[in-house]
Protein backbone atom coordinates (compact mmCIF):
# COMPACT_ATOMS: atom_id res chain seq x y z
CA UNK A 1 0.00 0.00 0.00
CA UNK A 2 1.16 3.45 -0.30
CA UNK A 3 2.07 5.57 2.79
CA UNK A 4 1.78 8.93 3.93
CA UNK A 5 5.20 9.30 5.48
CA UNK A 6 4.63 12.80 6.99
CA UNK A 7 2.73 16.17 7.35
CA UNK A 8 3.79 19.53 6.86
CA UNK A 9 2.25 22.96 7.35
CA UNK A 10 3.20 25.98 6.09
CA UNK A 11 2.15 29.41 5.41
CA UNK A 12 1.37 30.25 1.50
CA UNK A 13 1.37 34.09 0.79
CA UNK A 14 2.52 35.79 -1.86
CA UNK A 15 4.66 38.29 -0.26
CA UNK A 16 7.19 34.68 0.72
CA UNK A 17 7.43 33.78 -3.19
CA UNK A 18 8.06 37.53 -3.75
CA UNK A 19 10.39 37.70 -1.36
CA UNK A 20 12.36 34.56 -2.57
CA UNK A 21 12.56 35.84 -6.18
CA UNK A 22 14.10 39.16 -4.74
CA UNK A 23 16.64 37.06 -2.79
CA UNK A 24 15.78 38.37 0.36
CA UNK A 25 15.36 35.06 2.63
CA UNK A 26 18.67 36.30 5.04
CA UNK A 27 17.46 40.28 5.56
CA UNK A 28 15.75 41.04 9.40
CA UNK A 29 12.75 40.93 8.25
CA UNK A 30 12.68 37.31 6.60
CA UNK A 31 15.82 35.55 8.48
CA UNK A 32 13.64 33.92 11.34
CA UNK A 33 10.82 32.91 8.92
CA UNK A 34 13.01 30.98 6.51
CA UNK A 35 14.68 29.64 9.32
CA UNK A 36 12.13 27.18 9.64
CA UNK A 37 12.80 25.65 5.99
CA UNK A 38 16.03 24.19 6.02
CA UNK A 39 15.30 21.20 8.60
CA UNK A 40 12.26 20.49 6.20
CA UNK A 41 13.80 20.32 2.94
CA UNK A 42 16.71 18.03 4.26
CA UNK A 43 14.20 15.77 5.95
CA UNK A 44 11.92 15.72 2.11
CA UNK A 45 16.01 15.34 0.54
CA UNK A 46 16.26 11.94 2.83
CA UNK A 47 12.68 10.60 2.76
CA UNK A 48 12.37 11.35 -1.41
CA UNK A 49 8.40 11.40 -1.33
CA UNK A 50 6.83 10.28 -4.34
CA UNK A 51 3.61 12.18 -4.29
CA UNK A 52 2.51 15.26 -2.35
CA UNK A 53 -1.01 15.71 -1.76
CA UNK A 54 -1.55 19.62 -1.51
CA UNK A 55 -4.17 21.18 0.42
CA UNK A 56 -4.84 24.66 -0.47
CA UNK A 57 -7.10 27.76 -1.46
CA UNK A 58 -7.60 28.92 -4.65
CA UNK A 59 -7.77 33.04 -4.36
CA UNK A 60 -9.23 33.63 -7.71
CA UNK A 61 -7.11 32.52 -10.48
CA UNK A 62 -8.78 29.22 -11.43
CA UNK A 63 -11.50 28.87 -9.41
CA UNK A 64 -13.93 31.76 -9.90
CA UNK A 65 -17.47 32.68 -8.15
CA UNK A 66 -19.16 31.54 -11.14
CA UNK A 67 -18.42 27.96 -10.58
CA UNK A 68 -16.74 27.60 -7.12
CA UNK A 69 -16.41 23.90 -5.87
CA UNK A 70 -16.62 23.76 -1.96
CA UNK A 71 -13.78 20.89 -2.33
CA UNK A 72 -12.23 19.88 -5.35
CA UNK A 73 -9.36 17.19 -6.60
CA UNK A 74 -6.99 17.52 -8.82
CA UNK A 75 -6.72 14.31 -11.35
CA UNK A 76 -4.43 15.82 -13.89
CA UNK A 77 -1.20 14.95 -15.45
CA UNK A 78 0.31 18.83 -14.81
CA UNK A 79 -0.94 21.89 -13.33
CA UNK A 80 -0.01 25.52 -14.75
CA UNK A 81 0.63 28.46 -13.05
CA UNK A 82 -0.52 31.85 -14.25
CA UNK A 83 -0.24 35.72 -14.14
CA UNK A 84 -2.40 36.44 -10.72
CA UNK A 85 -2.90 39.67 -11.57
CA UNK A 86 -0.72 41.43 -9.02
CA UNK A 87 3.17 40.45 -9.40
CA UNK A 88 4.01 37.09 -8.27
CA UNK A 89 6.26 35.40 -10.90
CA UNK A 90 4.39 33.05 -12.60
CA UNK A 91 6.01 29.25 -11.80
CA UNK A 92 7.19 26.39 -14.17
CA UNK A 93 4.25 23.90 -14.41
CA UNK A 94 3.81 21.35 -11.65
CA UNK A 95 4.02 17.77 -11.95
CA UNK A 96 0.49 16.19 -11.54
CA UNK A 97 -0.47 12.38 -10.91
CA UNK A 98 -3.20 10.20 -12.06
CA UNK A 99 -3.38 6.89 -10.24
CA UNK A 100 -3.52 7.28 -7.10
CA UNK A 101 -5.24 10.73 -7.40
CA UNK A 102 -8.42 8.72 -9.56
CA UNK A 103 -8.08 6.12 -6.49
CA UNK A 104 -8.87 9.09 -4.07
CA UNK A 105 -11.69 9.88 -6.04
CA UNK A 106 -13.20 6.67 -5.92
CA UNK A 107 -12.91 5.90 -2.61
CA UNK A 108 -13.76 9.69 -1.67
CA UNK A 109 -17.14 9.41 -3.51
CA UNK A 110 -18.04 5.95 -2.54
CA UNK A 111 -17.10 7.15 1.38
CA UNK A 112 -19.76 9.95 0.56
CA UNK A 113 -17.53 12.75 -0.05
CA UNK A 114 -18.45 14.11 -3.72
CA UNK A 115 -15.45 16.95 -5.04
CA UNK A 116 -15.14 18.32 -7.98
CA UNK A 117 -13.01 16.61 -9.74
CA UNK A 118 -10.45 18.28 -12.11
CA UNK A 119 -8.93 17.61 -14.78
CA UNK A 120 -7.38 21.06 -16.16
CA UNK A 121 -7.03 23.53 -13.56
CA UNK A 122 -4.46 26.63 -13.06
CA UNK A 123 -2.99 26.43 -9.73
CA UNK A 124 -1.88 29.77 -7.97
CA UNK A 125 0.01 30.78 -4.68
CA UNK A 126 -1.93 28.47 -2.07
CA UNK A 127 -0.04 25.81 -4.00
CA UNK A 128 3.12 27.36 -5.54
CA UNK A 129 4.58 28.87 -3.17
CA UNK A 130 4.67 26.42 -0.46
CA UNK A 131 5.93 23.93 -3.30
CA UNK A 132 9.22 27.05 -3.54
CA UNK A 133 9.96 26.31 -0.38
CA UNK A 134 9.92 23.09 -0.14
CA UNK A 135 12.34 22.84 -3.41
CA UNK A 136 14.26 25.95 -3.55
CA UNK A 137 15.42 27.03 -7.43
CA UNK A 138 12.33 25.83 -8.22
CA UNK A 139 13.31 21.86 -8.28
CA UNK A 140 9.88 20.69 -7.94
CA UNK A 141 9.09 18.69 -10.75
CA UNK A 142 9.96 14.98 -10.03
CA UNK A 143 7.06 15.42 -7.40
CA UNK A 144 4.12 14.15 -8.52
CA UNK A 145 1.77 16.95 -6.67
CA UNK A 146 -2.29 15.94 -6.04
CA UNK A 147 -4.05 19.55 -5.71
CA UNK A 148 -6.77 19.33 -2.81
CA UNK A 149 -9.05 22.77 -3.23
CA UNK A 150 -10.98 24.05 -0.24
CA UNK A 151 -13.41 27.03 -0.05
CA UNK A 152 -11.96 29.26 1.94
CA UNK A 153 -13.41 32.69 0.39
CA UNK A 154 -17.20 32.59 0.02
CA UNK A 155 -19.75 31.58 2.69
CA UNK A 156 -21.51 28.64 2.98
CA UNK A 157 -17.65 27.32 3.50
CA UNK A 158 -16.72 24.00 4.29
CA UNK A 159 -16.67 23.28 8.40
CA UNK A 160 -13.46 22.57 10.12
CA UNK A 161 -14.67 19.49 11.11
CA UNK A 162 -15.73 18.45 7.76
CA UNK A 163 -12.57 19.57 6.37
CA UNK A 164 -10.49 17.14 8.90
CA UNK A 165 -12.90 14.05 7.98
CA UNK A 166 -12.11 14.76 4.29
CA UNK A 167 -8.34 14.33 5.32
CA UNK A 168 -9.42 11.30 6.88
CA UNK A 169 -10.90 9.85 3.79
CA UNK A 170 -7.71 10.72 1.64
CA UNK A 171 -5.56 9.40 4.58
CA UNK A 172 -7.59 5.75 4.09
CA UNK A 173 -7.56 6.15 0.60
CA UNK A 174 -4.03 6.22 0.36
CA UNK A 175 -3.45 3.49 2.60
CA UNK A 176 -6.05 1.57 0.72
CA UNK A 177 -3.70 1.84 -2.55
CA UNK A 178 -1.92 -0.76 -4.19
CA UNK A 179 1.45 0.93 -4.64
CA UNK A 180 4.54 1.41 -2.54
CA UNK A 181 4.73 5.08 -3.22
CA UNK A 182 5.57 7.66 -0.47
CA UNK A 183 3.27 10.09 0.31
CA UNK A 184 3.41 13.52 1.91
CA UNK A 185 0.92 15.80 3.08
CA UNK A 186 0.75 19.46 2.99
CA UNK A 187 -1.56 22.09 4.85
CA UNK A 188 -1.30 25.47 3.58
CA UNK A 189 -2.05 29.00 4.42
CA UNK A 190 -2.81 30.62 7.80
CA UNK A 191 -2.82 31.41 10.59
CA UNK A 192 -4.23 33.93 12.11
CA UNK A 193 -4.62 37.09 9.68
CA UNK A 194 -7.51 39.43 8.26
CA UNK A 195 -7.01 41.17 4.24
CA UNK A 196 -10.62 42.69 4.82
CA UNK A 197 -12.56 45.27 6.59
CA UNK A 198 -11.78 47.80 9.58
CA UNK A 199 -10.64 44.95 11.45
CA UNK A 200 -7.77 44.57 9.04
CA UNK A 201 -4.59 43.51 10.46
CA UNK A 202 -6.15 41.61 13.20
CA UNK A 203 -3.61 38.33 14.66
CA UNK A 204 -3.96 36.42 17.46
CA UNK A 205 -0.53 34.82 18.34
CA UNK A 206 -2.06 32.83 21.34
CA UNK A 207 -4.56 31.26 19.24
CA UNK A 208 -1.40 30.83 16.94
CA UNK A 209 0.52 28.75 19.30
CA UNK A 210 -2.45 27.15 20.71
CA UNK A 211 -3.53 25.42 17.33
CA UNK A 212 -0.12 24.22 16.68
CA UNK A 213 -0.26 22.65 19.85
CA UNK A 214 -3.35 20.96 19.53
CA UNK A 215 -2.62 20.01 15.79
CA UNK A 216 -0.40 17.50 17.06
CA UNK A 217 -2.30 16.28 19.78
CA UNK A 218 -5.94 17.03 19.77
CA UNK A 219 -6.86 18.07 16.24
CA UNK A 220 -10.57 17.45 17.53
CA UNK A 221 -10.63 20.06 19.89
CA UNK A 222 -10.06 22.44 16.71
CA UNK A 223 -12.95 20.83 14.43
CA UNK A 224 -15.01 22.02 17.36
CA UNK A 225 -14.55 25.37 15.86
CA UNK A 226 -17.25 27.26 13.28
CA UNK A 227 -16.10 28.94 10.65
CA UNK A 228 -17.52 32.19 12.54
CA UNK A 229 -15.62 31.55 15.34
CA UNK A 230 -12.30 31.43 13.24
CA UNK A 231 -13.17 34.71 11.93
CA UNK A 232 -13.93 36.07 15.46
CA UNK A 233 -11.14 34.35 17.23
CA UNK A 234 -8.45 34.83 14.19
CA UNK A 235 -9.65 36.50 11.75
CA UNK A 236 -11.07 36.55 8.39
CA UNK A 237 -8.90 34.37 6.48
CA UNK A 238 -8.23 32.65 9.71
CA UNK A 239 -10.23 29.79 8.22
CA UNK A 240 -7.42 28.46 6.16
CA UNK A 241 -6.74 26.56 9.62
CA UNK A 242 -9.18 24.30 7.75
CA UNK A 243 -6.42 22.92 5.14
CA UNK A 244 -4.14 22.53 7.99
CA UNK A 245 -7.04 20.61 9.29
CA UNK A 246 -7.47 18.23 6.63
CA UNK A 247 -3.63 17.58 6.37
CA UNK A 248 -3.77 16.59 9.87
CA UNK A 249 -6.81 14.30 8.72
CA UNK A 250 -5.06 12.12 6.65
CA UNK A 251 -2.51 11.12 8.95
CA UNK A 252 -5.63 9.17 10.95
CA UNK A 253 -3.39 8.28 14.46
CA UNK A 254 -1.14 9.73 16.75
CA UNK A 255 1.57 12.38 15.23
CA UNK A 256 4.81 13.48 16.80
CA UNK A 257 5.85 16.99 16.10
CA UNK A 258 9.72 16.77 14.66
CA UNK A 259 9.75 20.81 14.11
CA UNK A 260 8.13 23.75 14.34
CA UNK A 261 8.53 27.13 13.78
CA UNK A 262 6.56 30.42 14.01
CA UNK A 263 7.25 34.33 13.58
CA UNK A 264 4.69 37.10 13.65
CA UNK A 265 3.76 39.22 11.74
CA UNK A 266 4.78 37.78 8.09
CA UNK A 267 2.66 40.45 5.85
CA UNK A 268 -0.08 40.30 7.28
CA UNK A 269 -0.41 36.76 9.11
CA UNK A 270 1.41 34.77 11.80
CA UNK A 271 3.15 32.08 9.96
CA UNK A 272 3.29 28.63 11.19
CA UNK A 273 5.41 25.75 9.81
CA UNK A 274 5.54 22.16 10.94
CA UNK A 275 6.77 18.90 10.57
CA UNK A 276 4.96 15.94 11.80
CA UNK A 277 5.28 12.44 11.59
CA UNK A 278 3.18 9.23 12.69
CA UNK A 279 4.35 7.91 15.98
CA UNK B 1 -18.65 50.45 11.45
CA UNK B 2 -19.88 47.25 10.26
CA UNK B 3 -21.69 44.77 12.51
CA UNK B 4 -23.91 42.20 11.03
CA UNK B 5 -25.95 39.69 13.22
CA UNK B 6 -23.86 38.02 15.33
CA UNK B 7 -20.94 39.24 13.35
CA UNK B 8 -17.27 40.20 14.28
CA UNK B 9 -16.87 43.84 14.43
CA UNK B 10 -14.68 45.41 11.47
CA UNK B 11 -15.42 42.76 9.21
CA UNK B 12 -17.60 42.15 6.59
CA UNK B 13 -18.79 38.61 5.98
CA UNK B 14 -18.66 37.41 1.98
CA UNK B 15 -21.72 35.35 1.87
CA UNK B 16 -24.70 34.65 -0.22
CA UNK B 17 -26.58 38.18 -0.42
CA UNK B 18 -22.80 40.03 -0.76
CA UNK B 19 -22.08 37.70 -3.41
CA UNK B 20 -24.74 38.13 -5.68
CA UNK B 21 -24.98 42.08 -5.13
CA UNK B 22 -20.78 41.95 -5.91
CA UNK B 23 -21.13 39.35 -8.92
CA UNK B 24 -20.50 41.90 -11.57
CA UNK B 25 -17.45 43.94 -9.46
CA UNK B 26 -15.75 40.69 -9.06
CA UNK B 27 -15.67 39.23 -12.44
CA UNK B 28 -14.46 42.60 -13.29
CA UNK B 29 -11.86 42.59 -10.70
CA UNK B 30 -11.04 38.80 -11.82
CA UNK B 31 -10.52 40.00 -15.10
CA UNK B 32 -7.26 41.55 -14.11
CA UNK B 33 -5.59 38.21 -13.92
CA UNK B 34 -5.32 39.42 -17.43
CA UNK B 35 -2.30 41.97 -18.52
CA UNK B 36 -4.21 43.33 -21.31
CA UNK B 37 -7.47 43.80 -19.11
CA UNK B 38 -5.58 45.94 -16.61
CA UNK B 39 -4.47 47.62 -19.71
CA UNK B 40 -7.84 48.45 -20.92
CA UNK B 41 -8.75 49.77 -17.67
CA UNK B 42 -6.09 52.03 -16.77
CA UNK B 43 -7.20 53.55 -20.20
CA UNK B 44 -10.43 54.73 -19.63
CA UNK B 45 -11.54 53.52 -16.00
CA UNK B 46 -15.32 53.92 -16.30
CA UNK B 47 -16.42 52.73 -19.64
CA UNK B 48 -14.16 49.38 -18.55
CA UNK B 49 -16.56 49.73 -15.12
CA UNK B 50 -19.52 49.96 -17.46
CA UNK B 51 -18.37 47.23 -19.49
CA UNK B 52 -19.12 44.63 -16.92
CA UNK B 53 -22.22 46.31 -15.27
CA UNK B 54 -21.14 47.91 -12.54
CA UNK B 55 -23.43 49.73 -10.56
CA UNK B 56 -23.34 53.86 -10.11
CA UNK B 57 -22.75 53.11 -6.50
CA UNK B 58 -19.67 50.40 -7.39
CA UNK B 59 -18.51 52.40 -9.95
CA UNK B 60 -18.06 55.57 -7.91
CA UNK B 61 -16.20 53.74 -4.83
CA UNK B 62 -14.12 51.98 -7.79
CA UNK B 63 -13.01 55.41 -8.86
CA UNK B 64 -12.28 56.56 -5.32
CA UNK B 65 -10.26 53.65 -4.46
CA UNK B 66 -12.56 53.09 -1.44
CA UNK B 67 -11.85 49.60 -0.48
CA UNK B 68 -14.61 49.06 2.09
CA UNK B 69 -16.86 50.36 0.11
CA UNK B 70 -16.13 48.33 -2.24
CA UNK B 71 -16.85 45.65 0.05
CA UNK B 72 -19.32 46.95 1.63
CA UNK B 73 -20.83 47.01 -1.89
CA UNK B 74 -20.05 43.04 -2.26
CA UNK B 75 -16.16 43.21 -3.53
CA UNK B 76 -14.72 39.96 -2.44
CA UNK B 77 -11.03 40.88 -1.06
CA UNK B 78 -9.55 38.09 -3.03
CA UNK B 79 -10.55 39.88 -6.22
CA UNK B 80 -10.29 43.40 -4.76
CA UNK B 81 -6.76 42.42 -4.57
CA UNK B 82 -6.15 42.15 -7.79
CA UNK B 83 -6.97 45.62 -8.39
CA UNK B 84 -5.23 47.32 -5.34
CA UNK B 85 -2.32 45.16 -7.23
CA UNK B 86 -3.33 47.25 -10.74
CA UNK B 87 -3.20 50.38 -8.70
CA UNK B 88 0.09 49.14 -7.20
CA UNK B 89 -0.73 48.46 -3.84
CA UNK B 90 0.09 45.77 -1.53
CA UNK B 91 -1.89 44.25 1.30
CA UNK B 92 0.13 46.35 3.87
CA UNK B 93 -1.36 49.56 1.63
CA UNK B 94 -4.85 48.18 1.30
CA UNK B 95 -4.59 47.26 5.22
CA UNK B 96 -4.32 51.40 6.01
CA UNK B 97 -6.70 52.71 4.24
CA UNK B 98 -9.50 50.32 5.19
CA UNK B 99 -8.41 51.30 8.79
CA UNK B 100 -7.45 54.54 8.30
CA UNK B 101 -3.75 54.45 9.29
CA UNK B 102 -0.66 55.20 6.86
CA UNK B 103 1.46 51.93 5.52
CA UNK B 104 4.10 52.49 8.28
CA UNK B 105 1.19 52.81 10.51
CA UNK B 106 -0.63 49.96 9.55
CA UNK B 107 2.97 47.99 9.82
CA UNK B 108 3.36 49.08 13.19
CA UNK B 109 0.24 47.63 13.76
CA UNK B 110 1.37 44.28 12.76
CA UNK B 111 4.17 44.17 14.48
CA UNK B 112 2.91 45.21 17.40
CA UNK B 113 0.62 41.96 17.95
CA UNK B 114 3.60 39.88 16.82
CA UNK B 115 6.19 37.32 18.48
CA UNK B 116 8.91 35.40 17.68
CA UNK B 117 11.09 37.49 15.28
CA UNK B 118 14.56 38.19 16.08
CA UNK B 119 14.97 35.77 18.09
CA UNK B 120 18.44 34.61 16.64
Amino acid sequence: MAKIIGGITTSHIPAIGIAMDKGLEDTPYWKDFFAAYPPIREWLGEQKPDIAIVFYNDHGLEMFLDKKPTFALGCAPRYENADEGWGIATIPPVTGETDLSWHIANELIEHDFDPTICQDIKVDHGLTVPLSLMYPGRNYQHLKVIPVCINCERFPMPKPSRCYALGQAIGRAVESFAGDQKVVVLGTGGLSHQLDGERAGFINTDFDLESMDKLVNDPEALTKYSNDDLVEIAGAQAVELNMWLAMRGTMLGGVKEIHRNYVAPISNTGAGTQLLLNE
Amino acid sequence: MTKQDKGTWGTIKFDGPLATRGYALNKMCYSFNDAEAREEFKKDEAAYCDKFGLTPEQKEAVIKRDILGLERLGGSIYYLAKFAGLLGLNVQDVGGIQTGRTTEEFKAYLESQGRGKDNG
